[in-house]
């Protein structure tokens, strides 16, 4: 293999991993803090329709990202006001939520379906991006794949060095302690939630604008999904996520070159389309599989509603 | 400021200062239940208060109450002679409540020190922190190591990290729910030089239990509540505990009759040399158990709760089967790898300790219950259908014989009380006439009175020439009924010995883990020569 295609391959990887990160980040702190939001594929396909329609009407691809975002918050407000306030059933909302926003930006979508953007020039680094192989792959990538890359070192330092990251994780493992304990539950869930909901929603505008800079219906295809799966593979911790989401990411791509390179292989195509949810799985599951470590991070509370005594 | 109570004993009016809080006429009402019922209570700096009361008196929800965890349906709060709404803990905090709770508000999977910052105020330092609760520990004699992860401390250190929590925030009140509970009587001791030496420094403490003899020992003055009722002020010290338990629950505590002394039966339920690591992460492994139960006695285990109980029940009853036959023997059966309708079948039945989900489920009624252990050894089902009719009658003879208080056998089982809840359960189990019967916490949660009868009815059911094992964390009970004693710690079983050979001090000295012989005499023969000695 020759280092063009290692370069093609590893840029192509990092790019399907981004969007991913992106929503698996959020839905982990989302869901670290007792919350379980199933409507991911929901707010990123809302993120993805509003923010390309904003792009295609300022022309300014960031405005369209924060627009996005916002798309994503109202969509988990409204998740947020059923399951906290309300009480209802979080996987049932969830799923609810999940169905609504994939139908609701068809709707919005379609005067948008034969429009095309202009795509977002790659920002390339200085000097890293000059290492062989790695440097064009990594470096010289759409500003996004960096900003994931920020979020990651953020949702760690929040997590873990922080203290609303500690009340943060205290309500995830026992909302009823920490209610004793003077800290209010209801509300700690609700910026969860609506953090969770803004970076589905801007993992959804990476999808329209940045990757793929247009727009068609069910263009999110499962990412959503599969973000979802990702967090508890990785047993809600970020590097798993990270991990996971690039390996995904990297199987995926790379069957497709298999595929698209006209190799002989004995392979059905449906096998080799089906190796990034397997292999994914497995690598998580066997790297993930201490029974200590799992109890000590999964969110105890995790899809269970709390309501403090009246 | 406030008006004197009436019902004030003379002592408290020499030492009349400044009340800290004062609670007049206040009352919680839930849908169908009155928690309280105007409630009157004073409490002073520097005094230990007791709140007396069965369960299901109304103690935890006045505490909840003055805690802000829940609101008073009328009735005032005064604060340092200010009327006061407490809306929430923080609230509560913020004047100077603290709170220890009967089942702890620790976070598990947190260190002891993160548990401690994320009841301080703003962003602590954490290696300060430590070093503030080192300070703490040292002072009041409650040594904890503040790296470690709560997880993995025993009940007694949690406890403490809940003080050291409350003690941090420099407490004008301290409440206590039911804290010793969970304790081996050295610890008791322990804890009331530390709570005494608090209120030497001016700290009020309420302490909500139920044991009378505590009460008498450590608390200057007690509200006695029954029914959501105070039903009288009084000075433990002055008292016997007769007489508080007349204001208790109203009568005579009830005392059982012991039959006579247990002759060596036949064997009945052997563990041999039983080790199983546990399923849970954070449970106990069982270390080498080997155990005796003959027909015809009562066999007791003491032990402070995480010490490997839970493990041991669900190796005895099945639940979680072993890889080997051999380490649990019932009835002369190898059963290690029998499920456990499988061991019902050789004669076990047995009481698990969570009686609404283990024990019952909750939205059946009370007939469709009794059929879920009693269908074979009762015949209530035939060829795969059930006998309504049979069942209904079962299910009405466990509530008439063992004065169940309930809405029929059609009732839910969510609907009885814990203490009606637990007779049916044993009622269930004891009318399908074992040969062994295994249970666990047998009165836990029960009120005094059915806690006597169901010891009784263990009792009557030895006499019968049932062999009995009870696994329970309260000592008291243990002595009363059991005819031999062991004590599980950390995983391991002591020596078996005869109560009548033995004192509560020794076996609290061995529920730390410190029996003699621990290491290299636990084999089968040890128990057996005590057994018979």
């Amino acid at each position: 293999m020759d280092g063009n295609l290692i370069t093609a391959i590893l840029f192509a990887t990092v790019v399907a991993g981004t969007p991913l990160i992106i929503v698996a980040l959020g839905l982990l702190v989302n869901e670290r803090a007792g919350v379980l939001n199933l409507g991911s594929e929901g707010m990123m396909a809302m993120g993805a329709v509003v923010a390309f329609a904003v792009t295609h009407h300022t022309g300014n691809p960031w405005l369209g990202a924060l627009a996005g975002m916002a798309a994503g918050m109202s969509a988990s407000l409204i998740f947020g006001v059923l399951t906290l306030t309300l009480q209802a059933n979080q996987v049932a909302s969830g799923l609810a939520l999940a169905i609504f926003g994939v139908g609701l930006s068809a709707f919005i979508g379609k005067p948008y379906e034969s429009v095309a953007l202009q795509s977002v020039p790659a920002v390339r680094i200085p000097f890293i991006a000059d290492i062989p192989i790695i440097g064009e792959a990594l470096y010289n990538q759409q500003a996004m794949v960096y900003l994931s890359w920020a979020l990651f070192w953020t949702v760690l330092w929040f997590l873990y060095r922080s203290r609303a990251g500690l009340v943060l994780r205290a309500v995830g493992e026992s909302p009823a302690s920490a209610h004793a304990i003077g800290h209010p539950v209801v509300l700690i869930r609700y910026l969860a939630v609506l953090f969770g909901g803004a970076m589905a929603g801007l993992g959804g505008a990476f999808l329209s604008v940045f990757y793929t800079p247009m727009w068609v219906e069910g263009m999110v295809a499962g990412r959503g999904w599969i973000a979802l799966a990702l967090v508890v593979f990785a047993t809600w911790r970020p590097l798993r996520v990270m991990i996971g989401a690039y390996l995904f990411g990297g199987v995926m791509i790379t069957q497709l070159f298999i595929q698209g390179s006209g190799l002989q292989i004995d392979f059905p195509a449906q096998f080799l389309s089906s190796l990034p949810y397997w292999a994914t799985i497995i690598v998580l599951v066997v790297i993930s599989r201490n029974a200590n470590t799992i109890r000590l991070n999964s969110p105890a509370s995790l899809g269970k509603p709390y309501r403090p005594e009246a | 400021m406030t008006i004197p109570n009436t019902d004030t004993p003379p002592d408290q009016a020499a030492q009349r200062g400044a009340l800290l809080l004062e609670l007049q006429g206040i009352s919680k009402i839930y849908p169908g239940v009155v928690a309280n019922d105007g409630v009157d209570l004073q409490i002073r700096p520097g005094e230990i208060h007791a709140v007396l009361g069965e369960n299901g008196a109304g103690k935890s929800t006045l505490m909840k109450i003055i805690y802000g965890v829940t609101r008073q349906s009328e009735g005032r709060m005064l604060w340092q002679g200010d009327e006061i709404a407490i809306d929430n803990p923080a609230a509560a905090r913020s004047l100077g409540i603290g709170m220890v709770f009967q089942h702890f508000s620790l976070f598990e999977t947190l260190t002891v020190v993160e548990n401690v910052a994320l009841a301080m105020p703003g962003k602590p330092d954490l290696a300060a922190l430590s070093q503030r609760i080192e300070e703490v520990s040292e002072r009041y004699g409650l040594p904890v190591s503040p790296r470690r992860h709560v997880h993995a401390l025993s009940v007694g250190e949690r406890q403490r990290v809940e003080i050291i929590r409350c003690l941090l925030q420099e407490p004008k009140l301290l409440i206590m729910d039911e804290p010793t509970s969970v304790l081996t009587p050295q610890a008791v001791r322990k804890l009331f030089e530390t709570l005494r030496q608090l209120a030497s420094e001016g700290c009020a403490i309420l302490y909500i239990s139920h044991k009378l003899d505590e009460i008498r020992e450590l608390c200057h003055t007690a509200t006695v509540l029954r029914g959501g009722k105070v039903t009288g002020h009084c000075i433990p010290s002055k008292e016997t505990p007769e007489s508080m338990a007349r204001l208790m629950i109203g009568k005579d505590l009830p005392i059982c009759e012991h039959g006579t002394v247990a002759r060596g039966g036949e064997l009945r339920l052997r563990l041999a040399g039983l080790s199983h690591a546990s399923p849970d992460p954070f449970g106990t492994d069982l270390k080498d158990l080997h155990l005796d139960v003959h027909a015809g006695e009562i066999v007791g285990i003491a032990g402070v709760s995480g010490n490997g109980q839970q493990e041991l029940l669900l190796a005895i009853s099945g639940e979680e089967p072993l890889a080997e036959k051999y380490p649990v023997q019932i009835c002369g059966t190898e059963a290690g790898r029998m499920s456990a309708g499988q061991r019902r079948r050789l004669g076990m039945t047995f009481v698990p300790e969570d009686r609404l989900g283990r024990g019952a489920v909750p939205s059946l009624s009370l007939a469709d219950n009794a059929i879920l252990t009693a269908a074979r050894t009762r015949g209530l089902v035939n060829r795969g259908f059930v006998n309504f009719g049979l069942a209904s009658r079962f299910a009405r003879k466990c509530i008439e014989q063992f004065n169940v208080k309930c809405n029929g056998e059609g009732a839910a089982a969510k609907s009885l009380s814990g203490g009606n809840l637990q007779k049916f359960i044993m009622g269930r189990e004891i009318l399908q006439n074992p040969k062994l019967l295994v249970c666990a916490q047998p009165t836990w949660g029960v009120d005094v009175g059915a806690a006597a009868f169901i010891r009784q009815s263990l009792i009557d059911l030895r006499e019968k020439g049932c062999a009995i094992l009870i696994i329970s964390e309260e000592l008291d009970e243990l002595f009363e009924v059991c005819d031999r004693i062991a004590v599980i710690a950390k995983g391991r079983l002591s020596p078996v010995c005869p109560v009548a050979d033995t004192t509560v001090e020794r076996i609290g000295v061995w529920m730390s883990g410190m029996w003699a012989d621990a290491e290299g005499e636990a084999e089968g023969t040890t128990t057996q020569e005590t057994a018979h000695a």
